[in-house]
């Protein structure tokens, strides 16, 4: 009875859905108000009958209901609870659901604080999301159920894919998600502009705190999943260029130049056709990624099994959304007029390069993402691009984009008088390559790699000028608004983030090794003594634990534990990898084959500042949180709910 | 200089810019393609000697030995058709196992792959679609391997 009333309210869902679509787009279109005031309730009944799925699905996991496809195939009597309700989303049916669920909460938030907006306005942005809606939720319900039953019903699950019983993963895909998913508000802002031909800077204003929001979560999601895969999955590698941590990667650099493009729309009212493209690409970049994770077209560590059908609904969904939006865009864009010109030295100038350089290392991911799938689909044979080719033409424009973003942050509007802040940005940048220097000869005993004194520079050069305008405030005793401080902190934090991947390329050691119980060995400084190894007993798994005592200069340092499991329902192996954190480096042991004779092969690992590039990464996200509580979004937002009252705004429409 | 000209002067040079950093990639881009050949096709002498490539297949049953006092291993990658030996020295990763789907990257010498890495999927019930797509016949009946 629960999974028939789960896909009955997905149904409702979508139906509701299609009345936010329909009375949102066509009521704004006809200017009919009683239209438009169907689509608050509409978006507040998708939200209750979506999260009625989903509950009902999260219970059939809790509750064992083996007679549940999605559910036997994903859960066990044995798994825990944590991962019960994790598993909701473990696989393909249920992160649809998950996907539908958080699209159903933003357009819910959308809806809830744009009570200032123009009525006709926020019924097209809510039409928008209430369009994408049907498209997901008619997707998951012709395709991909997680409610089909099983008859017979299952004995018992065929459990949660062990590398997926990790508190790490049990929340990365739903801070990705948030973030894809928050695209399409960004998305609909921007096509809801187009629609009324109104892009100016209160537009801007709205949508940039919802466009920095989903940035926030997928730099967060994408933080967690790198994290993930280095203690889980890569052995202590932290990002592999594997194709689904491209289609993630490259909406988050769309992401990042959209606000930054948004901020030039609104505070100059230029880069209008720009950003609004940026809109259109970010969202699609996300809609392409879920369909090369879900239909199985490429060759990845997150795919699942491919079946045509779901490809062939994606892709008509991502032609629907791409070509719509961009002849639109097409109609729209040449009546965009920006109102002003700016020097070569401004920080217009500046967030144009930033913008360039992001879609231009966005660009060079996809051509290598999609080359292997063109390749073959011509028969020119089977390839794969290695990852050399990413991180090459990452680089390429990433050093000079980090360079630039020291200086940029200090030039102003229009005409930037960098004459002023020279003296002292040389001195921060001399003082930061002498930091390098001494860290890397210092610290390390070497100068590394080519790069690896360049990357250190730029790492401390924008820390330390990141800092510069808040210091001066303080100094000063003024108050920054929340906006320069957020921005202080994300490219503080962009600072921390180059510091962490400069160090743990440059100077990370790996070895892998066969040691007997009472044998030793040592890399990096760090003797590694492993003393033998036993059975453990969890609650779902078996697993020989290893213990390795490692010490420095005489003193023990830290004493590890890492397991070699076999899940019991699925039997695979999966090694737990222990890891001994300081703030300095990692040392990560992880248990290999069992050799005979008490033998066994390890994998020893020293991995200096890898913590930072996590850190990098949550300080960056930090600092777009800070930026969306300034005041502003807030204070003009009221202000100008007089003049926009229902009546005039309706007409202005 | 009119604001026009300053303008299409910051355009052309971040044209520039961006041909410059294309010009690199697709640079980077001739020495990273990985062309994937199935042990049929190097059989038949058509993979590359020296030059990096991928192979896959499925793993013979007991065809994996260690050598001992070292961390080599080898073992026969099929696809039904041909064997290819493959040489590789390292941990193997967790879901590596006999009888399964698994693609090696490294270069043949001397009729040997010697493999720098080894990826085994995930999933059990996954198998990469370029070893799906390479095996020549259906996998004889158990036991007879």
């Amino acid at each position: 009875m629960i999974p028939e009333l789960g896909t009955f309210a997905l149904i409702l869902a979508m139906l509701l859905a299609a009345a936010q679509a329909f009375f949102g787009l066509a009521g704004a279109h006809r200017n009919r108000l009683s239209w438009m005031q169907v689509v608050t309730p509409a978006v507040t009944g998708v939200w209750v009958f979506v999260a009625l799925a989903f509950g009902l699905l999260t219970w059939s996991f809790i509750n064992h209901d083996f007679s549940v496809n999605y559910v036997a195939t994903n859960s066990n009597s044995a798994l825990p609870l944590m991962y019960r309700i994790a598993a909701v989303w473990g696989a393909h049916e249920g992160s649809l659901l998950l996907w539908i669920m958080i699209l159903a909460t933003w357009t819910l938030l959308v809806a809830a604080l744009s009570g200032s907006l123009p009525v006709a306005f926020r019924a097209r942005v809510l039409g928008v999301l209430g369009l994408i809606g049907v498209g997901f939720t008619s997707f998951t319900l012709l395709t991909s159920s997680p409610f089909t039953r099983l008859m017979p019903a299952a004995m018992d699950g065929a459990d949660l894919n062990p590398l997926l019983q990790d508190p790490a993963l049990a929340i990365h895909p739903p801070m990705l998600y948030i973030g894809y998913v928050g695209t399409s508000v960004a998305f609909a802002f921007a096509v809801a502009a187009m629609l009324s031909g109104r892009l100016d800077a209160p537009w801007a204003r709205w949508t940039r705190p919802w466009t920095v929001a989903a940035w926030m979560c997928l730099t967060c999601g994408i933080a967690l999943g790198s994290w993930w895969a280095y203690y889980v999955l890569g052995w202590g590698g932290w990002w592999f260029w594997d194709p689904v941590e491209n289609a993630s990667f490259m909406p988050w650099l769309t992401t990042t130049a959209l606000i930054h493009s948004l901020a030039v729309t609104e505070k100059r009212g230029m880069f209008k056709s720009w950003t609004l493209l940026l809109a259109i690409f970010a969202f699609s970049l996300s809609l392409l990624g879920t369909f090369l994770v879900r239909s199985g077209v490429l060759v990845s560590v997150h795919a699942f099994a491919s079946d045509p059908s779901r490809g062939l609904f994606i892709l008509a969904l991502l032609l629907f959304f791409i070509v719509g939006s961009l002849t639109l865009y097409a109609i729209r864009a040449p009546t965009l007029k920006s109102e002003g010109g700016f020097e070569l030295v401004s920080r217009e100038s500046f967030l144009l390069l930033n913008n360039a350089l992001l879609i231009a290392a966005a660009g060079l991911i996809l051509v290598g993402e999609l080359w292997p799938l063109l390749m073959d689909t011509f028969d020119l044979g089977k390839i794969s691009v290695g990852p050399p080719y990413f991180n090459m033409v990452f680089l390429v424009p990433a050093l000079p984009l980090v360079a630039l973003l020291g200086v940029g942050m200090h030039a102003g509007w229009k005409r930037a008088m960098l004459q002023s802040r020279r003296r002292q940005l040389l001195t921060l940048a001399g003082a930061a390559l002498a930091l390098a220097l001494l860290v890397a000869l210092g610290g390390y005993g070497s100068i590394g790699m080519p790069l690896t004194v360049v990357g250190l520079t730029a790492g401390f050069f924008v820390m330390a000028s990141a800092l510069i305008e808040p210091v001066e405030a303080w100094r000063r005793g003024q108050k920054l608004p929340r906006a320069a401080i957020g921005m202080a902190i994300a490219h503080f934090g962009v600072g921390v983030f180059v510091i962490g991947v400069t160090g743990v390329v440059s100077y990370k050691v790996e070895k892998d090794v066969s040691l007997a119980p009472g044998e030793s060995t040592s890399i990096a400084g760090y003797n590694f003594k492993y003393l033998g190894t036993q059975p453990v007993v969890g609650p779902n798994y078996e697993a020989v634990e290893a213990r390795v005592v490692i010490s420095r200069g005489g003193s023990v340092v830290s004493d590890l534990a890492t397991q070699k499991r076999v899940y019991r329902v699925q039997r695979n192996p999966m090694t737990h990898a222990g890891i001994a954190v300081a703030w300095n480096r990692d040392l990560f042991v992880a248990l290999g084959d069992d050799l005979g004779g008490g033998k066994w092969s390890m994998r020893l690992q020293y991995k200096p500042l890898v913590r930072y590039i996590w850190l990098g990464a949550v300080v960056m996200a930090l600092g777009g949180l800070v930026a969306i509580l300034d005041k502003r979004y807030r204070v003009r937002r009221t202000a100008e709910v007089p003049a926009l009252a229902p009546g005039a705004a309706g007409k202005r429409a | 200089m009119t604001p026009r000209r300053k303008r299409l002067l910051a355009v052309s040079a971040i044209l520039l810019g961006v041909a410059a950093a294309t010009a690199v990639a697709l640079k980077a881009f001739d020495n990273n393609l990985l062309y994937f050949y199935d042990p049929s096709q190097i059989a038949a002498g058509q993979a590359p000697v020296g030059k990096t490539f991928r192979v896959g297949g499925l793993v013979t049953k007991g065809s994996l030995q260690r050598t001992p006092g070292s961390l080599e291993v080898r073992f026969v990658v099929t696809d039904y058709a041909h064997n290819v030996t493959v040489s590789y020295t390292g941990l193997l990763p967790d879901l590596f196992r006999e009888g399964q789907g698994v693609i090696a990257h490294g270069q043949l010498r001397d009729g040997v792959f010697i493999a720098d890495e080894v990826l085994a999927k995930h999933d059990e019930k996954y198998m990469p679609p370029e070893v799906a797509k390479s095996l020549k016949h259906a996998p004889p009946p158990e036991g007879r391997t």
